[in-house]
């Protein structure tokens, strides 16, 4: 199970306001994680932690196909984001990245802004840990996702497929 | 065996099946896999695997193009790694800065040819399918993974068949099309399918606004788009392989998702607002609206006619004091035909800054930034906060008539006018 504060955005995030393209040419994570957001709230890659989620209106990640995107958000310590929808290619670089991105269509209504959520795969559920009973539904994860998902991204899927050969 | 759309078609060859259908995983084999300026990070990614050798480096294409010529010295490093990882790979098909932007050169080259699976890092990869091939954008990790094995999951996507019909208008273009379906269908009403073009649009072929419209389906989400080469079969160089050229068109009986249909007659030009591509409205509803920036360019509308278009509304004409504009043509060869024009001279004696060929400040890495509270009108594909620069910038699109009509007056401009 994970659990991590949850961080509310509404829809339409796109890739410029994740991270903007004037820092594309730097390649260090902890100066993207930095920018993590920047677009949006300049504030938030000082307020997230370790282990933080984001949860977010529709199509997020809508844009270019820059991973410096997946890149900043899992350095500045988010783990898993949930959004009523996904744009196709932020969503296949997120879970490259070990990201875990999880489609559930009445998020932004049923989670507060900085609450603690709590992520149990297992069990499907996602819900508020504050015991009041708020659970949001989700799609089920599709299998090859899950799989590099639990590699710890496609890099450590493809290493494992390499010593299986 | 049932009968496929083009993307199918093109779908099954690429994974070695006699059929697919939309929602299946497949394992697919590129034609092509083309990275730009983020190759840097796919070698990263590539190194990681484990992988020593590159599958198949015949298919790999490589372009500097986003901040080219390095606009910083961390730029200048990346490209420098690039240069070494092509010569220490193989890769044949490299074009080094100055050439132009990704999506132009390989349609320019005959790279990709109709019924070929691409595979590109980066989201106008839809672009290809002007050419009847099926292109499709990733990130640089899963290129990393075509590096490494030659192949990369995909899902088959829905297909949506959509009828462009009629002749537009004076002063109406593939972009005003262009924008007119993404407003149609929304930022996400093609997420995750392909668009089948079809239509008597079609009937007078023009490959630059055949990738005009394919580059845009990506900001509708498509995954891919394409046009069938029965409308442009002369026009462009065919694959010697049998089987690629058996996936040129769709089946009779395909069956389609969605069937949608505009009618490019009954349009006017178009504007998308700050600072979503599908916030359209016709340009009269912001007529007047004051510019600091005028921007033609991009693998949108960077190409030759979009080039000749504004240079005969500019000609003998000056773009307005206190406004800059800016032309990045979209490939060497591009600029070179616009010199021997007398297009290049036209647009610099308007008082135009014209760049080398590349991305220009498409992405806001350089070439002619946005300040707080200015306002461009562009001839690329989106305008979200931040894209070209401050993210207190607004930026309109339109087609490159109405980019060089507003740089004349110095506020969003109705072509029309300059063009009876
Ligand atoms: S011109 Fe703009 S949209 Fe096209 S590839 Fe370059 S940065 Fe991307």
């Amino acid at each position: 199970m994970i659990c991590g504060r949850g961080w509310m955005f509404g829809s339409d995030i796109d890739t410029d306001k994740i991270i903007p393209g004037r820092y594309l040419d730097n390649y260090s994570f902890e100066f993207l994680a930095f920018h993590a957001m920047e677009g949006e709230d300049h504030e938030f890659a000082s307020k997230v932690r370790e282990g933080d989620i984001i949860v977010a209106g529709k199509n997020f990640g809508i844009g270019s196909s820059r991973e410096q995107a997946a890149i900043a958000l899992k350095h500045a310590g988010i783990r898993v984001i949930i959004a009523e929808s996904f744009a196709r290619i932020f969503y296949r670089n997120a879970v490259n990245y070990g990201l875990l991105p999880i489609i559930s269509p009445n998020c932004t209504t049923v989670f507060k802004n900085g609450e603690e959520i709590c992520v149990d795969l297992d069990n499907g559920r996602i819900f508020s840990s504050d015991d009041s009973g708020r659970e949001a539904r989700f799609f089920e994860i599709p299998s090859i996702v899950r799989q590099i998902y639990d590699a710890g991204g496609l890099v450590g899927l493809l290493k494992l497929s390499d010593e299986n050969e | 065996m049932s009968e496929m759309t083009l993307c199918e078609k093109v779908l099954a060859r690429a994974s070695g099946k006699d059929s697919v259908t939309p929602g299946e995983i497949i394992e697919a084999k590129p034609d092509v896999a083309m990275s730009h300026d983020n190759t840097y990070l796919v070698y990263r990614s590539f190194v990681d695997t484990g992988a020593t050798e590159i599958s198949d480096p015949g298919s790999i294409a490589v372009v500097l193009d986003h901040r080219a010529p390095a606009s910083t010295v961390n730029a200048a490093d990346s490209q420098k790694e690039i240069r070494r990882i092509v010569k220490e790979f193989g890769i044949g098909r490299f074009f080094d800065v100055g050439s132009g932007i990704c999506h132009q050169l390989l349609v320019e080259d005959g790279i990709v040819q109709p019924g070929m699976l691409v595979i590109g890092s980066d989201s106008h990869s839809t672009t290809y399918g002007a050419v009847g091939a099926i292109g499709i954008g990733i990130g640089a990790m899963d290129m990393a993974s075509i590096w490494a094995k030659g192949s990369l999951w995909l899902k088959v996507p829905e297909s949506i068949r959509l009828e462009i019909a009629g002749a537009p208008r004076l002063g109406v273009y593939a972009k005003d099309i262009a924008l007119k379906m993404v407003s149609e269908l929304g930022p996400m009403g093609a997420d995750y399918c392909c668009i089948e073009f079809h239509g008597s649009y079609f009937s007078t072929p023009n490959l630059s606004e055949r990738m005009t419209l394919c580059n845009m389906a990506a900001e509708a989400g498509a995954k891919c788009a394409t046009v069938p080469s029965r409308f442009f079969k002369n026009e462009v160089t065919h694959s010697d392989s049998k089987s690629v050229r058996a996936c040129e068109l769709p089946d009779d009986k395909a069956e389609y998702g969605r069937e949608l249909s505009i009618d490019a007659g009954a349009l006017e030009p178009l504007v998308a607002l700050p600072s979503l591509v599908s916030n359209c409205a016709p340009v009269s509803s912001v007529e007047g609206e004051p510019i600091d920036q005028a921007f033609l360019g991009t693998c949108t509308n960077g190409r030759l006619d979009d080039l000749m278009i504004a240079s005969s509304i500019l000609k003998g004409r000056r773009i307005s004091g206190g406004v800059r504009l800016i032309v990045t043509p979209a490939s060497r060869e591009i600029y070179l035909s616009a010199m021997k024009n007398g297009i290049i001279e036209t647009l610099i004696d308007a008082g135009a800054v014209v760049t080398n060929p590349g991305c220009g400040p498409c992405m806001g890495a350089h070439q002619g930034l946005l300040a707080d509270g200015e306002v461009c009108i562009s001839s690329g594909n989106r305008n979200f906060r931040g894209r070209m620069g401050s993210s207190e910038a607004r930026i309109y699109l339109a087609s490159p008539a109405t980019v060089a009509a507003s740089a004349i007056e110095g506020k969003i401009a109705d072509p029309r006018s300059y063009l009876r």
